[in-house]
């Protein structure tokens, strides 16, 4: 045998001591690249507002290098909360997407379609509708907590119950999906039975949050739910590489070696916090897990989707729509109609798509 | 006749619905065991609970003396490897990525691609003659240049015992043939022990060096390929009138269809 050193490398690879990471050089370039425009699309929006601030100076801000005091205190306290929640959302849903994606081998998947949305808008409503919400019933802390607390509650609940009754010795994909719809129409009927329970005003407050709205976000909530929001964003990176090999179909990874089960079970119970605190964030904003993950995936041309390019698309995605809806129409509307105009043409192309090729 | 990996009593059921019974069954160390039987005789399903993807409704399955259901499946996958009938990689796969994961069951969370195992996928690929296609990607290839990487994926894994179900469905029979000659170097020039379900009774004899022979989920022959291919089993197990010719390279049976026996098969 001889020894061959001056081979080419049979796969891209960064190796450091016994660490070894596979990268792909066109997943590299298409993150480098979104992070640069999702940048710029933050700076735009801190700019645009009440008054509009110099693009550069709100860029210089952000690098912590702030012109003056007035600009400082415009752009981190008025302004970045709401840039903030939008990345945070927009990030944190398309993750969830992410990872339901790759372990239901369905691009249909998402959390909206596993219920999860839907059982957090329960939560959410009920509370708005029941308690009267932060307009009366509710005062101080409670107002600020109990709408966010109720919305997470009800979507872990519907998260769990969507899982529990899929789970029959192993997770199959296609029956989270099948069993997520039915939970998810079961919690938007009874979301909507509830709005016709509470008063009016109480009801038009929820109707508002349920399009997914970014109006009047305050450090206060965002602050804390974005640093968690973040950890389980990274948390859920390092779940890449094992639910790649879900990919392969459940004989193939299991006769590699992967605890298939534990693997899902992990991967769908961080989706399911992901996509909660998103929803306690923005309003269940639609399409965002749905169209981001595959976006990203067409971009970085990978078999599955791509989890750091998705994080990227879904925080651009909201920041866009969020511009779009309540910057550059003349009336400001709520961010989850600028989410739905950019996700609803992506979803019929898909399933035009999909049609073409079945049929 | 030494087995590390033995089934004990082992019941497999899909969803109440009992395919095998009570089957004792060992995985001759060393040799490529061919299974053989009609359409729904439970072959494939043995090797699944064989190979941990069917969970046991009763009896166990243990390798080395111990029960599968209490060793790690990572490092039941360093010791034994399987191929489902026809995998299915993600769209977009290349055929080294393919190959590389082969080496998954070795590998430590923060190890993708080692030095180690860039020279072990490299030797796999260039085994299985697929070194020249490393970078396609592998929903472009062929149906057997696709069964030669994963094939490549398998001896990546570097496991004594391989399980392989139908390796050669929808081959041609020059590709059959040549997935075959493959397994056999598994055998000869990697020394792993094979077990693998054919439903080529003549290619079963011709490449494996113990056949088994299975029926409504029990075994009904076992031992070298001239004494379970038979005109009399032929007629038990299949339900067929054949002829049994010697081939002229190592005399193995032959099958030569004459027609249906009696009764016909069953579906």
């Amino acid at each position: 045998m001889s020894v061959r050193t001056e081979e080419r490398p049979l796969l891209p690879v960064f190796r450091f001591g016994r660490v070894s990471v596979l990268w792909r050089l066109r997943n590299v370039v298409v993150v480098g690249l979104l992070l640069a425009v999702a940048v710029l699309a933050c700076a735009v929006h801190l700019s645009l507002g009440g008054t509009s601030i110099d693009l550069l100076a709100v860029l210089r801000t952000m690098f912590g290098d702030a012109p003056d005091f007035k600009t400082e205190l415009a752009v981190t306290e008025f302004r970045m909360p709401r840039t903030t929640a939008a990345v945070v959302s927009g990030a944190a849903l398309a993750m969830a997407g992410a990872l339901t994606q790759t372990i239901a081998r369905n691009p249909l998947a998402s959390p909206d379609v596993l219920g999860v949305t839907a059982g957090a808008s329960l939560g959410a409503v009920g509370v708005l509708v029941l308690a009267g919400g932060g307009a009366g019933g509710l005062s101080g802390a409670a107002a600020l907590l109990g709408m966010p607390a109720a919305a997470f509650i009800g979507g872990l609940v519907a998260g769990i119950a969507v899982f529990l009754l899929a789970y029959r010795a192993s997770v199959d994909g296609y029956r989270i999906v099948l069993v997520g719809l039915g939970v998810s129409w079961l919690a938007t009927s009874l979301v909507t039975w509830m709005l016709t329970l509470g008063d009016v005003t109480n009801a038009a407050q929820a109707l508002t949050w349920m399009t997914g709205s970014l109006n009047a976000e305050e450090w206060a909530l965002v602050g804390p739910l974005a640093v968690a929001a973040i950890a389980l964003t990274v948390a859920a990176g390092l779940l890449s590489r094992p639910l790649s090999l879900t990919a392969f179909g459940d004989a193939t990874a299991v006769g590699l070696g992967a605890s298939i089960t534990r693997i899902r079970v992990v991967a769908l119970l961080a989706a399911t916090l992901l996509a909660s605190l998103a929803t306690v964030i923005a309003g269940p904003l639609g399409f965002v897990a749905l169209a981001a993950p595959q976006i990203a995936r067409l971009l970085v041309r990978s078999p599955t989707p791509p989890f750091a390019a998705s994080a990227l698309v879904g925080a651009l995605i909201v920041v866009l729509a969020d511009l779009l809806t309540a910057r550059l129409f003349p009336i400001p509307l709520p961010a989850g109609i600028g989410t739905a105009i950019i996700g609803v043409p992506y979803l019929v192309w898909l399933l035009v798509r999909m049609q073409r090729r079945t049929a | 006749m030494t087995a590390r990996l033995q089934a004990r009593g082992l019941t497999l059921s899909y969803d109440g619905r009992v395919v095998v019974e009570g089957l004792d069954f060992d995985v001759a160390d060393g040799e490529v065991t061919a299974i053989i039987g009609p359409n729904g005789c439970g072959k494939s399903t043995l090797l699944k609970g064989l190979g941990r993807v069917m969970a046991p409704t009763a009896g166990t399955v243990t390798l080395d003396g111990a029960p599968l259901s209490r060793i790690p499946t990572r490092r039941i996958a360093s010791r034994l490897s399987l191929l489902p009938q026809s995998p299915e990689a993600p769209a977009g796969l290349t055929v080294a990525e393919l190959v590389a994961r082969g080496r998954h069951p070795h590998q430590r969370w923060f190890e993708q691609f080692g030095r180690g195992d860039e020279g072990i996928v490299r030797e796999a690929m260039i085994a299985t003659g697929v070194a020249d296609l490393a970078d396609m990607p592998v929903e472009e290839l062929s149906g057997g240049q696709r069964q030669r990487t994963w094939l490549s994926m398998t001896l990546a894994q570097q496991t004594d015992i391989v399980l392989l179900d139908e390796p050669t469905t929808y081959l041609d029979l020059a590709h059959q043939v040549e997935v075959l000659e493959l397994i056999r170097d598994l055998h000869l020039l990697h020394g792993r022990t094979v077990l693998m379900v054919l439903h080529d009774i003549s290619l079963a004899a011709r490449y494996s060096t113990r056949m088994v022979a299975m029926n409504s989920g029990r075994v009904v022959a076992s031992g070298a390929p001239e004494e379970v291919v038979t005109e009399g089993l032929l007629a038990d197990v299949f339900e067929l009138r054949a002829a049994i010719l010697r081939e002229p390279a190592l005399g193995r049976p032959h099958v030569m269809p004459l027609g249906l026996s009696a009764h016909g098969p069953d579906d």
